[in-house]
């Protein structure tokens, strides 16, 4: 009894102690409302220039903290089921497929950004009540390998019904429209552009002509796609892939040396657009920092740095996009959207009937 | 006792059951029949029926494949033996993400398989399986090994000349002997194959789903908590009855055995036969378990040299906020304090389970200890969210959680490398010392501790290489300017781009090497008695 009942207690101690501790230098963090910091929740794909925080900082006052919790989808999931006692005051990410998601489960408290009137009407929703507040743009597109197309005198596809001609049989890799986000957009794309009746059977042509589905990104991308660079290593066979618009500007810029143009191109005609939103969390214990935070994700300064950090487009009028993206991975002109309402209505069903048609 | 009991209550039981709770119940109500509901979906009971048989045949097969692999490496001495035995455990320490990627160089596409014979399995079950022997090679061969080794020769040596055959020596002496450690390897290859999920995932393409898959995706993916709570609690119901059936093979299996010190029963092998079940053996291990490994190797070279290594540390303002290489540091330290809390609760746990008043429930314990094995890291991460939200354990922002997760994991495996040791130990010396006059805390520092020392050291190393490959707690928490190595390369692999997929190689290949670092450390200080890992 003795020995283990000493060592308890030491335990004991030890863990109250560190706990304590924790618990201690968190509550500083978190005093009410006039907390000196304010907390962003986000994806895993959240990324800014030190220097860009910085200077919000300084001319803020506010110190910003980013929890990255998960995937897309994952941190939506997260942030709402906390919504009673949230993480932070600031939610990033939330993209068009998700929106009705966050919006009908009541994760976001209106506020409408300093600069609202500046976001380019297109990227617009919800202008009643503005619970969210659009912060970027991504167009999801397939993509070809320029090399193999080269190499086997074949002119690229450029839009959904050339994926269905027979000379493009078995070269298309997309990913499964349930777990990963590409996948998803793929699919609306094709919903936006056959209609609720027609994609079905869109599907049914594209899978007779062997498109090949893999669980995500990373796979199609870097195991599948002949035109990556992991997929050259791995010996990859398919020259088409589901991916981004910006994943040809990606190619240039993460290579060493800088290539003259990029290895990939975008078939324009398949896009999809996804737009992401910020919202202040409905139970934000810093609203005012948090409002502070919205307006700076709108503001110039972050709309100019954020594409080559985040690989997306600004939706701030006038805002600048790099050299590299006006180059190598221009804007599709006319890209499929779809209503964020009608994806809410359709979505769930949309992927288990797509499941049962080009999984099983 | 009551501290580790506290500390499963608390950071396991109590999150995973408010999760499970969030799904069944709406509006203050139980609805217990989405239970029901649920089981009578086909696709999930298709899922039930894949996830049992896939995990039946995985263990079957890596039982086949790793038993002769236990015997030349409990039996046969030769060179570089034990840089071998180290480099077959650091699959199991990888985080899938990047055995994936190897993998598919053995099965995929223009892999060995292929150029060989033009034979693809990607997306195949076979793929599944062959993963799973890759991952569970070492547990076999420990396990199974560790006791095989420690097996008096000299018995079955007297069973042929009292005139048995040599398989009629084995069968009846030998095989008796070994039956329960078997049965104990079967069973931990089962539960970890069972609750598969980055293998299923990665290599089997969307087509094949396990229970933890289907939990992921019910959970992250379409947010249908009710199912995923299901989901959980089917898999508990499953994962709790193969750890009552192993916690009773373990018993057995601890029956007092003439054991010998493991180094006088190995020896060079002798004869054409014994020669070449070793270059088998060498050359499985070479083709199935080194090869993958080699290509993460070879593609973080290829084409730049030393070029992805010398990227990880430059700041590159985009992916990271900190040069990538800043990940070893705060894979090391988060190691560190996760190992700390393993190796201090899963040692009092021990201490507890081992004492001779120990009841039936305390034992019972031993089994509950396992338990986070079996839970879907989703589960708990999301549980941590929803449960741990209140002060004084408003913990969700803390950096503590990253290594209270990892400790939910590594301390099984302090428990199962510590419990052997401490049950080995003569209860009568712990008495002699006491009526000699000392203090039972100094009795058990100098009867038990010299003991145990080098358990506890090997115990501390596990639970360390397992916190450093852990990726599906961590990554929920790791925030952006101190990730772990996993989740570093998980981000890189994120993003298109040669420098990226050529720096995820590299990092890859570096918590390798770390890796396989911490088990070669572990393999000097092997002792005979170190329990099943």
């Amino acid at each position: 009894m003795g020995i283990t009942k000493k060592v308890t207690v030491l335990a004991v101690g030890l863990g109250l102690v560190t706990l304590s501790a924790c618990g201690s230098s968190d509550g500083d963090d978190q005093g009410g409302g006039g907390s000196k910091t304010v907390t962003m929740v986000s994806h895993n794909s959240w990324a800014a220039s030190k220097d860009v925080i910085a200077a919000f900082e300084k001319q803020s006052g506010y110190q910003v903290k980013v929890l990255e919790d998960g995937d897309a989808g994952q941190a939506v999931n997260k942030a709402i089921l906390t919504k009673d006692n949230p993480q932070g005051d600031v939610f990033f990410g939330v993209d068009n497929t998700l929106l009705s998601r966050a919006l009908d489960n009541g994760l976001f408290q209106p506020y409408e950004a300093k600069d609202y009137d500046l976001v380019l009407p297109e990227f617009r929703v919800d202008e009643d009540k503005h619970r969210v507040t659009p912060v970027d743009t991504g167009d999801i597109c397939v993509n070809y390998d320029k090399e193999w197309f080269g190499e086997h005198d074949l002119t690229p596809p450029k839009t959904f019904d050339d994926l269905i001609e027979p000379e493009y049989k078995n070269l298309l890799v997309t990913e499964n429209a349930s777990t990963s986000s590409p996948g998803l957009g793929f699919l609306l794309g094709t919903a936006a552009k056959y209609g609720d009746d027609g994609w079905a059977d869109y599907w049914k042509k594209l899978k007779a002509n062997g498109v090949k589905v893999v669980d995500g990104w990373e796979q199609a991308y870097n195991e599948e796609f002949s035109g990556s660079a992991g997929g050259k290593q791995a010996k990859a066979d398919r020259p088409l892939v589901v991916s981004y618009a910006s994943s040809p500007p990606a190619e240039v810029i993460y290579a060493d040396p800088k290539p003259e143009t990029a290895p990939t191109g975008v078939a324009e005609g398949t896009c999809f657009r996804q737009v992401e939103y910020a919202g202040l969390l409905s139970n934000a214990k810093n609203p005012e920092g948090g409002k502070a935070l919205l307006d700076f994700l709108l503001g110039k300064r972050f709309q100019d740095d954020m594409p080559l950090n985040m690989f997306v487009y600004p939706v701030r009028e006038a805002a600048q996009v790099p050299q590299e993206f006006a180059k190598f991975g221009p804007r599709a002109k006319d890209p499929e959207t779809m209503d964020p309402a009608k994806i809410a209505a359709n979505r769930d069903q949309w992927v288990k009937s797509w499941t049962s048609l080009v999984l099983k | 006792m009551a501290v580790p009991v506290a500390f499963f209550a608390v950071f396991f039981a109590y999150p995973v059951a408010a999760i499970v709770a969030r799904g069944l119940k709406a509006d203050g109500t139980w609805h217990l029949g989405r239970i029901g509901d649920v089981l009578a979906q086909s696709d999930v009971r298709q899922v039930l029926w894949f996830t049992t048989w896939q995990a039946f045949v995985s263990t079957a097969l890596t039982l086949l494949i790793a038993l002769p692999g236990a015997y030349v490496f409990a039996r046969f001495a030769f060179p570089g033996k034990q840089v071998l035995r180290a480099m077959v455990t650091v699959p199991f320490v990888l985080p899938t993400v990047v055995v994936g990627t190897a993998f598919m160089a053995l099965v995929g596409r223009g892999g060995l398989l292929d150029e060989l014979w033009g034979v693809r399995l990607d997306t195949t079950v076979w793929a599944i399986l062959l993963a799973h022997v890759f991952f569970n090679y070492a547990v076999v061969v420990r396990t199974v090994g560790g006791l095989w080794s420690q097996l008096d020769p000299r018995q079955e040596e007297a069973a042929r000349m009292l005139g048995a055959s040599r398989f009629a020596a084995w069968r009846t002496v030998t095989l008796p002997a070994l039956a329960p450690a078997v049965a104990a390897a079967a069973l931990m290859v089962f539960l970890f194959t069972f609750t598969s999920f980055g293998v299923v995932q990665i290599l089997g393409g969307p087509t094949f789903s396990t229970l933890e898959v289907e939990i992921y995706r019910q959970t992250s993916e379409i947010f249908d908590l009710s199912t995923a709570a299901v989901l959980t609690m089917i898999q508990f119901v499953a994962v709790g009855a193969i750890l009552a059936l192993h916690a009773w093979t373990v018993r057995r299996r601890e029956t007092a055995l003439r054991l010998v010190d493991a180094s006088v029963t190995a020896r060079r092998p002798r004869g054409a036969g014994q020669w070449a079940l070793l270059a088998a053996v060498v050359a499985t291990v070479a083709v199935l378990l080194l090869l993958p490994l080699a290509v993460l190797a070879e593609r973080s070279f290829s084409g730049a040299g030393l070029g992805y290594y010398r990227a990880l540390t430059r700041e590159d303002g985009g992916v990271f906020l900190v040069p990538p290489i800043e990940a070893v540091g705060n894979s090391l330290q988060y190691a560190v304090a996760a190992t700390a809390i393993a190796v201090l609760i899963g040692s009092l746990a021990s201490v507890a389970l081992t004492r001779r008043d120990a009841g039936r429930l305390v034992r019972g314990f031993d089994a509950l200890l396992m338990l986070p094995l079996g839970v879907s890291a989703v589960t708990v991460g999301f549980g941590f969210l929803i449960a741990l939200d209140e002060p004084p354990l408003d913990l969700r922002a803390s950096w503590i959680l990253v290594p209270l997760a990892q400790a939910l994991v590594g301390v099984p495996f302090v428990v199962r490398t510590m419990l052997p040791v401490l049950r080995a130990v003569d209860a009568r010396l712990r008495e002699a010392a006491a009526v000699l006059g000392a203090s039972p805390w100094r009795a058990w520092r100098e009867v038990d501790l010299p003991m145990v020392r080098r358990a506890l050291l090997i115990a501390a190393g596990f639970a360390f290489a397992v916190s450093l490959g852990e990726f599906g707690a961590t990554v929920f928490i790791a925030r952006p300017d101190n990730p772990t190595l996993p989740v570093a390369v998980a981000r890189l692999l994120g993003r298109p781009g040669d420098l990226n997929y050529g720096q995820a190689m590299a990092l890859s290949t570096i918590l390798m090497i770390v890796c396989a670092v911490a088990l070669l450390f572990l393999e000097r200080l092997r002792t005979d008695r170190t329990g099943e890992f």
